[in-house]
């Protein structure tokens, strides 16, 4: 379609599992799914008990691909037995971490493969429905997926007795309407019910109560579509592609100052480094790297000195970042370091719900204090009430929006402090081609 | 008025929910998709349908950027200048647009043909800078590349609108 860009970087150093399919003709058709293994994993699933499902995704070391990182199988396994309300399964296609265009070509190129993991992720919880939260700008994507969907229940892949097993599930798609914070899970559930998008206080977790009261199991897109292939070839074959308690592939998205912006499908614990430099073909015209956002602007960021790190949840932990959402951003040695603390907290600002005050008030303070560093204005103060305002927002929050606009801003402040002195000291960017001058 | 189509729409939607109230937003999206805006016609049509009060519908409306209860153009342009767009010339992309279009954000052209509107990720990340003009993506966007969707657009108008 004109417009549209192939984001899929097609690097051989790439580890293909879930993103195999994407290059056939045809990919989003149930005939070209099927003749590829599809719904393979789904009929072995039905033949099992639904905890020994539950106990492979487990033994996988899948985690959450949208961000959080927890483990998928343990999540499952919080769904009571019992339950006197209905059990839901909700995908979370609600992508919108920027930095972050990776379920989009899940959903564009092998929608059966979602669709196939979520039907298993019912079986394992014994839940009846599920619905696939979209969001409202991917509309493209939510007509591919409506009509796979038609083409599961015609192939009886869905509805009632599925494959002649006696498991109904219904499936469906439905659509947001622009809002970051309805990515967040509870925020999600809160929209999914037909009510403003503010999140719900934890405990309780959505698997006890969740999607109408029920206990609901809320994935990602890219958490789900792994899921056949752990039915299918083990959890033990999937836990040795990435490194130990992060099994599995993951998708990430190279963006910024890079030679080769896309998405490449890589073991997790693969070296940010090599994937910097190997996979994207290093810094945009051979400029020299000044920072990394590893995971999406919600992270902590990254120097230069700092990208000797496996990129898998527990080793970018440690060194006080995040993998979070696989959005890889990289910045040149040219870029202004206030510039991108001031346009990430316009973000945080323009999404926070509004529920509670440190977020509210916090965000908004933040993008005012980033935006005097470039209308003038900008106090020596500055950075420490900037340090001040993040502190009283992080941890203070219902929900993670507050830390996600904290923690990079705390990390900006603390890494590249210089370049806001630098600030305050001209009077203007000292990044900007032709500064304006204040006469004074 | 709604269209017979949009209404059979609207009891499809209904009926895939345990809850009616779930159905909502999509409605109201459905129906500004083929009026233009969410009108108070529209809001009365899903308060109804979905068993709550108008001020309900209002007051979920306003929490959704894509959801505009004014008219907005009929190509409605957004940009993304978001920190990946950013970083590959976003800025200067929008500013073009607002050139082009000689209109500013949130507005509409006189002619109601053309709105513009900084907006947040669209998850084209890999294809920086972006935009969308109502649901279609446009990436690696150039200045040129722009001039000539507008300009396309706007041929495609019958000229007694212009």
């Amino acid at each position: 379609m004109p417009g549209y860009n192939n984001p899929m970087g097609n690097s051989p150093l790439e580890v293909k599992v879930i993103s195999k399919r994407f290059g056939l003709p045809n990919s989003t058709s149930l005939d070209v799914y099927v003749q590829h293994e599809g719904y393979q994993a789904l009929k072995k699933a039905l033949a099992m008990k639904p905890e020994d499902v539950i106990n492979e995704v487990k033994n996988s070391g899948l985690r959450g691909r949208g961000g959080a990182g927890f483990n998928t199988g343990m999540k499952w396994s919080f769904v009571p037995k019992q339950s006197a309300k209905p059990r839901y399964v909700v995908c979370n296609a609600d992508e919108s971490e920027p930095g972050t265009c990776k379920d989009r070509p899940l959903m564009e190129y092998d929608p059966h493969q979602l669709i196939e993991g979520i039907i298993i992720a019912g079986y394992a919880i014994q839940s009846h429905q599920g619905f696939i939260y979209i969001r409202g700008e991917y509309r493209y994507l939510l007509d591919i997926v409506d009509r796979a969907l038609a083409e599961a229940y015609a192939a009886g892949y869905l509805g009632k007795n599925i494959q002649g097993s006696g498991f109904d599930f219904e499936l469906c798609t439905h659509t947001g309407a622009g809002a970051y914070e309805c990515g967040e899970e509870t925020a999600l559930l809160n929209s999914l019910e037909g009510l403003r998008g503010y999140p719900r206080i934890k405990p309780p977790f959505p698997a006890v109560v969740g999607l109408y009261g029920g206990p609901t199991v809320i994935n990602n897109v890219e958490t789900l579509s792994n899921v056949p292939h752990i039915l299918l070839n083990g959890a033990e074959w999937y836990s040795k592609l990435g490194s130990p308690k992060n099994g599995g592939t993951r998708l990430f998205c190279l963006s910024g100052h890079i030679t080769r912006p896309g998405v490449y499908e890589l073991p997790m614990g693969f070296p940010l480094r090599r994937m910097i430099e190997e996979i994207g073909g290093g810094v945009l015209g051979g400029k020299k790297l000044k920072a990394v956002i590893p995971g999406g602007s919600s992270c902590p960021v990254l120097t230069a000195d700092e990208i000797d790190v496996a990129m898998d949840y527990d080793s970018v932990a440690k060194i006080g970042s995040m993998l979070g959402s696989g959005g890889v951003i990289v910045l040149d040695e040219d870029t202004c370091m206030a510039k991108v603390a001031g346009r990430i907290m316009r973000f945080y600002a323009h999404e926070s719900c509004g529920w509670c005050i440190p977020c509210r008030e916090g965000t908004s303070w933040l993008k005012h204090l980033f935006d005097r560093f470039h209308g003038g204005g900008a106090l020596p103060d500055d950075p420490d009430t900037a340090l001040d305002v993040s502190y009283n927002i992080l941890g203070k929050t219902l929900c993670p929006l507050g830390d996600a606009a904290a923690m990079p801003t705390i990390s900006i402040l603390k890494k590249f402090r210089h370049e806001f002195e630098e600030h305050v000291k001209l009077g203007y960017c000292p990044f900007e081609e032709t500064p304006v001058l204040e006469s004074k | 008025m709604l269209s017979k189509s949009l209404l059979t729409k609207f009891d499809q939607l209904i009926s895939r929910y345990p809850l009616k109230r779930s159905a909502m937003v999509p409605l109201l999206l459905y129906a500004q998709d083929e009026i233009g805006h969410v009108s108070e016609e529209v809001i009365a049509e899903v308060a109804r349908r979905v068993d709550v009060r108008p001020i309900e519908v209002v007051e979920v409306i306003g929490y959704y950027s894509m959801l505009h209860r004014q008219p907005v153009g009929k190509y409605h342009v957004q940009v993304c200048t978001n920190i990946s767009c950013m970083l590959r010339g976003a800025d200067e992309m929008f500013e073009h647009c607002c050139k082009k279009l000689g209109i500013k954000n949130k507005q509409t052209t006189p002619d109601g043909l053309f709105s513009l509107e900084e907006v947040e990720c669209l998850g084209a990340c890999c294809g920086a800078p972006a935009m969308q003009v109502n649901y279609d993506f446009y990436e690696n966007l150039t200045p040129e590349k722009i001039d000539a969707l507008i300009d396309d657009l706007r041929k495609k108008e019958p000229r007694s609108k212009m």
